[in-house]
């Protein structure tokens, strides 16, 4: 069976700006599939040429087994594609957009009529109806073009950042939502750089940045690669700097430690990479206190993906974020989005 | 009926049962249903718009209407027959205001268009599996032409009130020809235009200088007589003064027929059948001159 969305060796260039370098990755029918990165490292790029906005430099793209570049139109029934920003009529109602957009998708008057009320249903939106979408708020808005993605019941759902901006409670009705559509064999392809949301949602994930993939699996996978329990460990609540150096040459001693750094902007806590085992926390304990060092508080973790970004590119998530803000040029970016 | 209870609402499905008979569609829809369907659906779509903000409308209504009380005021003392035979001045400028109202509303259709563009609607549109794109373009056309034509009749009507005189029913079909005709021409235009500039504010700048230059250099305010022979010259390739001179004609003979002589331009004698074979070729000449735009961006 055909993979229901294949990449292969995608390139995108737009002038001297080479948004996309090589990305490949490959969605099994039924999965909810995270493309996670900074702001800018191609993500937008990647799915607007899936969703035929955009044909590629080089590459293959495939939806179904279906190529997007040589069969636009087959491919475009099979892909409901949600945008970052939603765009919407504000004149129409909610179900006059549908009602469009069951048209655009040559859904029979009969069926479509169905079709509508089932999806404003699946997302609570019947009583939003038949109001003009220009009152909707936020949430409502991105519900509605949910609601119009997902209209023609496509095999690959494809969502630019569905949560960007959006309150706690139309988050989770979000995440609620994609979970239920999983469960009904629907593919979904989510974009995002909130690392909990892919976390949270993603049976595979895929880590890009500056155009390239430099990581893949499943999100345990991911943190198992990098290897290694969190633990953070607090000596006072604020310890002074020599009693912090004291505790690393001592923790750094123990054979399962593999890395200990002292956390300044945490009262001189301590983060600590050990090799996963159940005892790690009551040695690190009993070693303290035969040195007689206090200890405040101490706390294991697994790896977040954060890590898994941090040990990829040598720069947390939030670091590329702040670096990408300075160089881009958002007035190039809204033109050759603009077809 | 609308007073029926809806239906028991059973356990949602995602996936609706008849999810794959939507998808591969029964025995291969007809190209030409589907694109129908999608032109209507987009047409409906301008005119909800119309029905619901009219202001637009209204102002296109009102401003051809001061435009006959006005102008028309403003040469009211002017000697009899110096406009030709018509009575008035107000009789003469009947013609004008049908074709640069016309003009001026077809001139505006890429506007919507290219706010779609700028919002993301456009992309809801181009992510579709449309049957063809230009469905896009032909809904504008449908909703622009019928527009003008809607301003035509009120036109025809004050007009016909303030004592220009009503032509016949033929004549009135002529008119609707002719405003049909320039109105599709200059929708492609503009829509080309909608699909090539970068922005609302470069389309409305080129509007800006497309709007009143034509309607001077045409023959819409004051005959060719009247104008040096430069200007006369530019008016005569001006496509609106052969949409101009047919229905002026119309409105000052009751006799007319296709080979009636409605223009005397520099080079020889504008026929009124010549003056409709020169528009239906400017349509050609502008829905042909926009499919490589449109295809830029549409294909």
């Amino acid at each position: 069976m055909a993979p229901a969305v294949l990449v292969q060796n995608l390139q995108k260039r737009y002038g001297s700006v080479e948004a996309v370098k090589d990305v490949s990755f490959q969605i099994e029918p039924g999965e909810i599939f995270g493309l996670l990165g900074p702001n800018g490292a191609g993500k937008t790029t990647t799915l607007r040429i899936l969703c035929t906005l955009s044909a590629p430099d080089a590459g293959r793209v495939e939806v179904s087994g279906i190529s997007v570049v040589d069969n636009p139109r087959v491919a475009r029934q099979c892909l409901g594609y949600v945008a970052q920003e939603v765009a919407l009529d504000k004149i129409l109602t909610g179900r006059e957009l549908l009602q469009l957009q069951a048209a655009l998708y040559h859904l029979p008057s009969a069926a479509a009529k169905e079709r509508i009320n089932q999806v404003l249903s699946l997302l609570n939106l019947e009583e939003w109806a038949d109001i003009r979408t220009g009152n909707y708020s936020g949430g409502l808005r991105k519900r509605i073009d949910l609601a119009a993605g997902l209209l023609h019941a496509p095999d690959v759902l494809v969502l630019d950042e569905p949560t960007v901006g959006l309150d706690i409670e139309s988050r989770f009705i979000v995440w609620n939502f994609l979970r239920q559509l999983r469960a009904s064999g629907t593919t979904v392809l989510i974009t995002s750089h909130y690392l909990e949301e892919i976390d949270a949602l993603a049976d595979q994930v895929a880590i890009i940045d500056r155009g390239l993939v430099i990581a893949a699996g499943t999100p345990t996978q991911l943190k198992d690669k990098i290897g290694g329990d969190r633990v953070t460990l607090r000596i006072r609540e604020f310890s002074p700097i020599e009693e912090a150096n004291k505790a690393k040459d001592l923790l750094q001693s123990l054979p399962f430690v593999q890395e200990v750094i002292i956390n300044s902007d945490q009262g001189n806590s301590l983060n600590l990479v050990v090799a996963p085992q159940n005892d790690a926390l009551s040695a690190i304990q009993q070693s303290m206190n035969l040195a007689g060092l206090p200890t405040f508080g101490i706390a294991q973790s697994r790896p977040s993906l954060d890590d898994v970004y941090l040990a990829a590119t040598g720069r947390t998530l939030m670091d590329a974020e702040l670096a990408a803000a300075g160089t881009r040029d958002p007035k190039a970016e809204r033109k050759r989005n603009m077809k | 009926m609308s007073g029926t209870v809806t239906p028991p609402k059973p356990d949602i499905n995602l996936q609706p049962a008849a999810s794959t008979q939507l998808d591969v569609g029964e025995s291969t829809p007809s190209f030409l249903g589907e694109l129908v369907q999608e032109t209507l659906a987009l047409t409906r779509r301008l005119f909800i718009q119309l029905q619901r903000r009219p202001s637009t409308l209204i102002a296109g209504i009102i401003q051809p209407v001061m435009w006959l009380v006005l102008f028309g005021a403003l040469f009211q003392n002017a000697p009899q027959g110096l406009f030709g035979n018509s009575q008035s001045y107000g009789q003469f400028l009947g013609a004008g205001v049908i074709v640069f109202t016309a003009f001026g509303g077809a001139l505006n259709a890429g506007l919507p268009v290219m706010f779609d563009r700028e919002f993301g609607f456009l992309n809801r549109l181009l992510v579709a599996p449309l049957a063809s794109r230009y469905s896009i373009v032909l809904a504008s056309a449908l909703f622009i032409v019928s527009q003008s034509l809607l301003q035509a009749a009120v036109i025809v009507a004050v007009a016909a009130f303030l004592g220009a005189g009503l032509p016949d029913i033929a004549g009135i079909g002529a008119i609707a020809l002719i405003v049909f005709l320039l109105a599709l021409g200059v929708t492609a235009l503009s829509l080309g235009l909608a699909f090539t500039l970068p922005g609302h504010i470069e389309l409305i700048a080129v509007i800006f200088v497309t709007n009143l230059p034509l309607l001077f250099a045409s023959t819409a305010l004051a005959p060719l007589s009247f104008m040096p022979k430069w200007l006369q010259v530019v008016a005569t390739l001006n496509p609106l003064s052969y949409a101009i001179e047919p229905i002026r004609y119309l409105y000052l003979h009751s006799n007319w027929g296709l080979s009636s002589v409605v223009m005397q331009a520099p080079w020889g004698n504008v026929t009124f059948g010549g003056a409709l074979l020169i528009l239906l070729g400017f349509n050609l000449v502008a829905l042909l001159s926009i499919q490589p735009l449109l295809r830029r961006t549409l294909a």
